[in-house]
Order: C-alpha cells, then sequence, then structure tokens
C-alpha cells in the first residue's frame, strides 16, 4: 500500500537555514546539510528546501547546498525559490535534487511548466500554489505571498495538471505560520478536483494538524517546518503518531 | 571492477550517480558515460531512465551503437546490466507511453499506463511502497520482504513469462517492481531514492 509521506522543509538563506533543528548535538546548526541528514536518518521521508535568498548574487549558494545534500541524503530531495526558467530547473536536477518546485514563474509564465515537464519528465515537476481565501474562493499571490493575481486557485491547479505537473504543493497563506492547521477546505477541494498527487503546507501547529491534512484534506504527502524546529517534535514520532492514527506511513 | 552508469541524457541522474558513489566508496570503481568502449569493458552496467519510454528510447538510439553495444554485453555476453525505472522498462518489446515504440526486447512484456480504476488511484504513483517479494533475487539479499521503496512512475511492465517477476507492490493492482532473468536484473523503483534498502540493493547488485 502507497504510504503517506511527511516532508519536513528548510528555509535556506544565503546557503544557510534560517529557522532550524537546535539539537545539542549539532556541529553547525545553520547547515542546511547537517539538518538534512537528521531529517533523512530520522526518516523523513523527502526533504524540502525552499530558497528564500533574496540577492541575486548570492542565488548560486542554493546550488552548492543541493550539490552536498544529495551527495549524504538518500531519499527525495525537493527544491524550490527563486526557480525562473528551465535553465534554473536543469541546473537544479543536475546538482542532485529530484524535484523542483515552482511557483512564480508558473503563473507568469506557465510555458516553464509545459517545457519542463516535457524534457525533464512529470516526476520532478512540483507545482507551488500560494493561495489566499476571498469569499468564496482562493486566489493565487506569487512572489512569495506578495502579488495577488486574482487567478482562481482551484481552476489554475487544473491547469497545472494539463501543462504537466507532477505533483502540487498547496500552501494556505492564510494559515502560513500560524500553527492553527492546514487550510482543510482548500486541500480537499483541490486534492478532490486534480489526480496527481497534493501536498498540503501551511499552518502546522501540531501533529494532529498533520493527521487532519491526510483524513480531511485528502493529501497524499504533508508538508511541515516549525513543528520539526527547536526539537518540538521530530519526524520519528510524527510517523508513530500517525500511524496509531491508522495513517499508513513508512516507518 | 568497473561499474559503468550509461549517460545517454535520459534526464536526472545525479542521484543514481551519488548512489552508487556512496555505496562503491574507494573498493569499486564507478564510471558514467556513454562511451562505447568503456561499457564493453566494464564488469557491470546500470541502465538509468526518467522521462517517458519514447525519449529514452530515442535517446539511447540517438548515441551511435550503443544499442548494439548492450545487447552484446547483456544478451551476448550475459553480464549483468541494472535497469532503473524506465531503464527496466526499456527491456520490454515494446511500450506504450506517447506513442507504440520498440524496446530492446530483452524481456518480453509490453509497458503500458497503470490502470487507476476510473481515477480513484492518482497518477503518477509517488512514493513509498512496500515491495512484496515473490521469489528468491540476487539483489534482494538480505532485504526482508515488505520492504519500503521510493516509486515515481505511470507506466507499468507486464511481462510475459511471469517466472522473471521477483517482487511486486500493490496499488491499484499488483505491479511488477522488480525482475531477474538471468543476468539482467530490473526495477521500477529507485534504489537510489529509497534510503537504507535501497543501497543494499544497490551494494548487492555491485557486489554480484
Amino acid at each position: 500500500m502507497l504510504k503517506n509521506r511527511i516532508i519536513p522543509c528548510l528555509d535556506v538563506k544565503n546557503g544557510r537555514v534560517v529557522k532550524g533543528i537546535n539539537f545539542v548535538d549539532l556541529q553547525d546548526a545553520g547547515d542546511p546539510v547537517e539538518q538534512a541528514k537528521i531529517y533523512s536518518d530520522g526518516g523523513a521521508d523527502e526533504i524540502c528546501f525552499l530558497d528564500i535568498t533574496a540577492s541575486n548574487e548570492n542565488r548560486d549558494t542554493i546550488y552548492d547546498v543541493v550539490k552536498k545534500t544529495s551527495k549524504k541524503c538518500f531519499v527525495p530531495l525537493t527544491v524550490g525559490g527563486g526557480v525562473r526558467s528551465v535553465e534554473d530547473i536543469n541546473k537544479l536536477l543536475n546538482c542532485g535534487a529530484d524535484k523542483v518546485s515552482i511557483n512564480t514563474a508558473a503563473v507568469q509564465n506557465p510555458e516553464v511548466v509545459v517545457e519542463s515537464s516535457k524534457k525533464f519528465g512529470s516526476q520532478c515537476i512540483v507545482v507551488a500554489i500560494d493561495a489566499k481565501k476571498n469569499s468564496d474562493k482562493w486566489e493565487i499571490f506569487t512572489h512569495g505571498g506578495r502579488n495577488n493575481t486574482g487567478i482562481d486557485a482551484i481552476e489554475f491547479s487544473k491547469k497545472m495538471v494539463d501543462s504537466g505537473a507532477g505533483e502540487l504543493l498547496i500552501t494556505s497563506m492564510d494559515r502560513d505560520g500560524t500553527q492553527v492547521g492546514y487550510d482543510i477546505d482548500l486541500m480537499s477541494k483541490i486534492s478532490s478536483k486534480v489526480n496527481i498527487p497534493v501536498i498540503a503546507s501551511g499552518g502546522v501547529g501540531n501533529l494532529d494538524h498533520l493527521v487532519d491534512g491526510i483524513k480531511l484534506g485528502n493529501a497524499s504527502a504533508v508538508l511541515a517546518a516549525s513543528i520539526f524546529h527547536y526539537g518540538k517534535h521530530s519526524v520519528k514520532e510524527a510517523k508513530e503518531y500517525l500511524d496509531s492514527k491508522g495513517i499508513p506511513v513508512r516507518i | 571492477m568497473n561499474v559503468t552508469i550509461v549517460d545517454y541524457n535520459s534526464g536526472n541522474i545525479s542521484s543514481v550517480i551519488n548512489s552508487f558513489q556512496e555505496v562503491a566508496k574507494d573498493k569499486v570503481n564507478i564510471e558514467v558515460t556513454s562511451d562505447l568502449n568503456k561499457i564493453k569493458s566494464s564488469d557491470k552496467v546500470v541502465l538509468p531512465g526518467q522521462g517517458s519510454f519514447k525519449s529514452c528510447v530515442d535517446a539511447l538510439k540517438k548515441i551511435n551503437g550503443l544499442v548494439d553495444t548492450l545487447n552484446d554485453f547483456a544478451i551476448k555476453n550475459k553480464k549483468p546490466l541494472l535497469g532503473i525505472c524506465v531503464g527496466l522498462q526499456m527491456f520490454a518489446d515494446i511500450g506504450y507511453e506517447e506513442t507504440e515504440t520498440k524496446g530492446l526486447g530483452w524481456v518480453s512484456g509490453k509497458v503500458s499506463k497503470i490502470d487507476n480504476l476510473n481515477g480513484k488511484y492518482k497518477l503518477p504513483h509517488i512514493g513509498w511502497n512496500q515491495i512484496n517479494i515473490v521469489r528468491d533475487s540476487k539483489i534482494f539479499k538480505d532485504i526482508e520482504n515488505n520492504s519500503h521503496m521510493y516509486f515515481v512512475h505511470s507506466y507499468e511492465f507486464h511481462p510475459e513469462d511471469k517466472k522473471v517477476i521477483s517482487a511486486t507492490t500493490d496499488y491499484s493492482s499488483k505491479i511488477v517492481c522488480s525482475i531477474e532473468k538471468e543476468n539482467i536484473f530490473g526495477t521500477q523503483f529507485h534504489p537510489e531514492k529509497s534510503d537504507k534498502a535501497g543501497l543494499k540493493i544497490i551494494n548487492n547488485f555491485i557486489n554480484l
């Protein structure tokens, strides 16, 4: 039986982890490679890096991080943030990323999704959608949540499937950082409308939220950042909890 | 010993390279090449494959003499070869992804889209699934039955001779996920992304 996945996400800025696990035995708490290794050793089903480097001159730092991580972690590695072109995707894949997530570029230029999925295969193209509720619909935001496009998130999700996306990473802007749980309504609506895996993101504050994301939101995978930071919960604890709630996980 | 990973522009093979290098350490030389002479002289060959059946077959054919060299290696000289994902699928006579395409014909059978029971199951089949080992395979030495492996595919291999099947996985139906036919091995899952159990399979292949 296919298992639901738990994906810890690390924010990386200028090649350093911004918020990370605060374990005492860490040699260098800011080293993304070391943190990713802790997650994969702890049973993470995938690792996600979100590059939030703002300045262009430091953008190359992520390539180095991906290269080093892929030599140490033998679970899938997804990298996103600032991916603009087919060439950016090619570079990340060559460095050892298994999947690349595309956010703003997928909205501004959907051809990037079409072209890259043809060139590299849908299996490595994840479209990341940041959505915010506006009365009875959800609208897509780009540029790290700064720009409202007014585009309907559910319609856009369907379009991305047709364009060749292999997975959708759905982040609720309303919930992100709040720790009150995923926007279940959004996740389940998109999941029921598309026939590719949906990864839920944004708002996890406790382990029950992960359970809800899968059971109620119908997500194939759940992504979380802060609950795994500072040792609040380990990936192993999360998996054992999901297992105790009858959710199939890899243990 | 030399193990060659065939680099024929079949998509992203850096994870395959990294995992084989991790397992091989300094004991085994890992080559990544499409050089025909290097392939001929190597002890073992790994045939990765990402993207569609058609794009991989086309990419193989684009390199002059590569298909003949692989035929000699695996069929005539019977040296160990491991196909991963579409690398395995290409062993078949025929594949139906994009358009009907002839495969290498090493293991009789066809590759067709997974029946997702009218949308009841999502495709691609992405993530960790358990393997049912149905028959001893040399690459499964010390691999427990029901081990988790990482999958990502929408097409499946249907070999004619069921005796070549060494493992299946349960999704919308029982999907063939590993085969062994004499010196030819293949996995539908990605051992290079399957954590410790996956690295163990790679180690088993290297140590054949």
